[in-house]
């Protein structure tokens, strides 16, 4: 088949470009100027080279701040994905409770992430918080702002709180899909409860989950706000993650070039992970579209 | 293995049906015997499967019980029943290996590993998927995707029934027929009640030894195929089952002769009471014969040729009729029209009239 080429269409794409470019190259080739170059103000760079790059990949704060991260998404993601297909397999499929529970389940959604941290914050207060205030007359010792374990359990608690809803929503949306002659089937295959989850309903939902469990990963692994908001990175630094710590290096100590070279490397990480998830997806995708989809 | 019973069965999806319109199965009392195998023909949207789910016990039906032998199994749910049903579209275990698939029902009752295993072979040289077990079942055709699912409605040999809800609606014409071949040597080797449902007729005609036709939520005829060809109980047999259907014209009957709206009349070759309501005779296009001279003018629409027959498209009396013409008979200008007296049936609003003095 003959096409036309007209490469004058390119220019139609020129004002994106433009506008792509204010919005995310300069800013992104700022942050690569003072990831390479020292400057002392004054708008003065002095060449640093892979200085900053090799002080950040030695520095045991970013280590540490990593460690913390990793293991926040691992703890998140090991409880909101079975809490949230959990929740999916025993929402009601149909009829006026099915509508009224998928409202309830997407209010936490709706709220804005700093909002979600002053409600975990007061929610948590000994003196005048509803959790907090409930745990202390049961004789609990509880403190997030003192105790590390408290932090992380609050912590913890509110982003599962905040985005099980999530994970719930998207088994839900799978669960819905699949048809009801394989229930009828399993039922005559005398299959167990178990087998029918084993068999039927996790490898229908495998699509959704992997795009929960990408989405959770990814959220969890730039998480800001909400900790800032409740714990502000403490006790000490028990709860400072990757973009707190971030924030703290480069606007809080003014530390630019450490920091660029940080949130590049922060930046890399994350484009690794998500194009890892996107093979693992895209893979996944084409051995499912082999099958001739029948119903 | 067992007889089915339907004791005063009637199904509704409304809560509290008013009037019979809300009823997807109108009244029935049937029974199906052990070892047969029937056929459930309708169109679509008439109550086959609603029929079938009530009876594997995936719908417990508002009214009316269901026995199996003598035990009512109404409220007894779909494993107690012991039942094996086939879907229309197929229903496979993704992630299993066909084997798996295959053994997935007798594992799940507990059967012994090696039973399984003989019993799996068997039925996949039956299906003819010997040389996949091994392979995953996603990945394969929609084809052999159905297979599975029949083979695995087949590879329990104590089940009471095995119900198949138009399983070979996406399997391609030729495996149709070997599927179906296969499907009645399974029914005589091992006797199984098998229930088939279906809106084609040419499989349901040539699977069952008998046909249940369903029309409007009703049965309305149960009988081998040819009482259906021949007496159809009711005119939406009549039409439903053959090609082209029977014809009908409009008749105040009246003793042995059934008077035509034009004048001209019929001789039907048996008393009958006289009826009241809307009166019909119906008459297949095979029992039309051309004559030269007697019987009733015919205008002639139009010709077919259906291969090895021709069909006559025609009128008498202002009502349509078709005929179907042996091959090589040739059509006269002035032809006229003849039926076969006794091969005419009667009706009265829809349902089948019997002759005095001769049984239906």
């Amino acid at each position: 088949m003959d096409k036309t080429q007209n490469n004058k269409a390119w220019f139609l794409v020129l004002p994106v470009l433009v506008l792509v470019a204010f919005s995310a190259v300069i800013p992104l080739m700022t942050v690569v100027n003072y990831a390479f170059n020292d400057t002392f103000g004054n708008n003065q760079f002095f060449w640093a080279g892979l200085e900053w790059f090799d002080e950040m990949i030695h520095s045991s704060r970013l280590h540490e701040a990593l460690g913390r991260q990793i293991l926040f998404s691992a703890i998140i993601l090991a409880i909101e994905v079975p809490l949230g297909i959990f929740v999916a397999l025993n929402m009601p499929k149909k009829g006026f409770w099915s509508s009224f529970v998928l409202v309830v389940m997407s209010l936490p959604l709706l709220i804005p992430f700093n909002v979600v941290g002053t409600i975990w914050q007061i929610f948590g207060r000994t003196d005048i918080g509803l959790l907090g205030h409930t745990l202390a007359a049961l004789g609990i010792d509880y403190n997030y702002t003192a105790d590390v374990l408290d932090a992380w359990i609050t912590v913890v608690v509110m982003d599962v709180w905040h985005w099980t809803s999530l994970v719930a929503l998207l088994c839900y949306a799978g669960l819905q899909s699949i048809p009801q002659a394989y229930y009828q089937a399993a039922k005559i295959d005398q299959a167990s409860r178990w087998a029918v989850f084993r068999y039927i309903e996790l490898p229908k939902m495998s699509g959704v989950l992997l795009i929960a469990v990408l989405l959770r990963f990814m959220d969890s692994f730039m998480i800001y706000t909400e900790p800032f908001v409740v714990t502000g990175g403490g006790p000490g630094n028990a709860t400072t993650f990757l973009s707190i710590d971030l924030v703290k290096m480069a606007v809080g100590q003014f530390d630019l070039g450490p920091a660029a070279a940080f949130s590049l490397m922060y930046f890399l990480v994350i484009l690794l992970v998500s194009w890892v998830f996107y093979t693992v997806m895209t893979n996944m995708d084409r051995s499912a579209s082999d099958i001739p989809e029948e119903l | 293995m067992a007889q089915i019973t339907l004791k005063n069965l009637a199904h509704s999806y409304y809560p509290n049906p008013q009037s019979e319109q809300d009823y997807a199965l109108k009244e029935m009392d049937h029974v199906w015997l052990d070892g047969g195998a029937y056929a459930l023909l309708g169109s679509s949207g008439c109550g086959k499967t609603t029929l079938l789910n009530i009876i594997s016990g995936l719908l417990r039906p508002s009214h009316g019980r269901v026995l199996f032998n003598d035990r009512d199994v109404t409220d007894a749910a779909t494993a107690e029943r012991n039942i094996a049903q086939v879907f229309q579209f197929p229903v496979v275990y993704d992630t299993m290996s066909v084997r798996d698939n295959l053994a997935f029902p007798l594992r799940n009752r507990g059967m012994d590993a090696a039973y399984i295993k003989a019993r799996v072979d068997q039925i996949a040289q039956m299906i003819g998927m010997e040389s996949m077990l091994q392979r995953k079942a996603q990945g394969l055709t929609a084809d052999a995707k159905q297979k599975i699912s029949l083979g695995r409605g087949m590879v329990r040999e104590d089940v009471n029934a095995i119900l198949f809800d138009e399983p070979l609606t996406v399997i391609d014409p030729h495996m149709k027929w070997e599927l179906r071949t296969q499907l009645k040597q399974l029914h005589r080797e091992f006797g199984h009640t098998m229930i088939y449902v279906t809106h084609d007729q040419t499989e349901a005609l040539t699977f069952a030894d008998k046909v249940v036709v369903m029309y409007d939520g009703r049965v309305v005829q149960m009988g081998t195929p040819e009482e259906l060809f021949e007496t159809p109980a009711h005119t939406f047999v009549g039409y439903f089952i053959g090609s082209p259907g029977m014809n009908f014209l409009d008749a105040d009957v009246q003793g042995n002769r059934a008077l035509l709206p034009g004048g001209e009349s019929v001789d039907l070759g048996a008393e009958y009471a006289p009826a009241s309501g809307k009166v019909q005779i119906g008459i297949r296009p095979e029992h039309a014969v051309l004559t030269d001279g007697a019987g009733l003018p015919l205008t002639i629409n139009r010709i077919e040729d259906a291969g090895r027959h021709r069909i006559l498209r025609g009128e008498v009396m202002g009502s349509p009729l078709n005929i179907v013409l042996p091959e090589g008979q040739p059509v006269g200008e002035n032809a006229r029209v003849a039926f076969t007296p006794a091969k005419i049936n009667v009706y009265a609003d829809d349902w089948r009239v019997a002759p005095l003095g001769r049984a239906a």
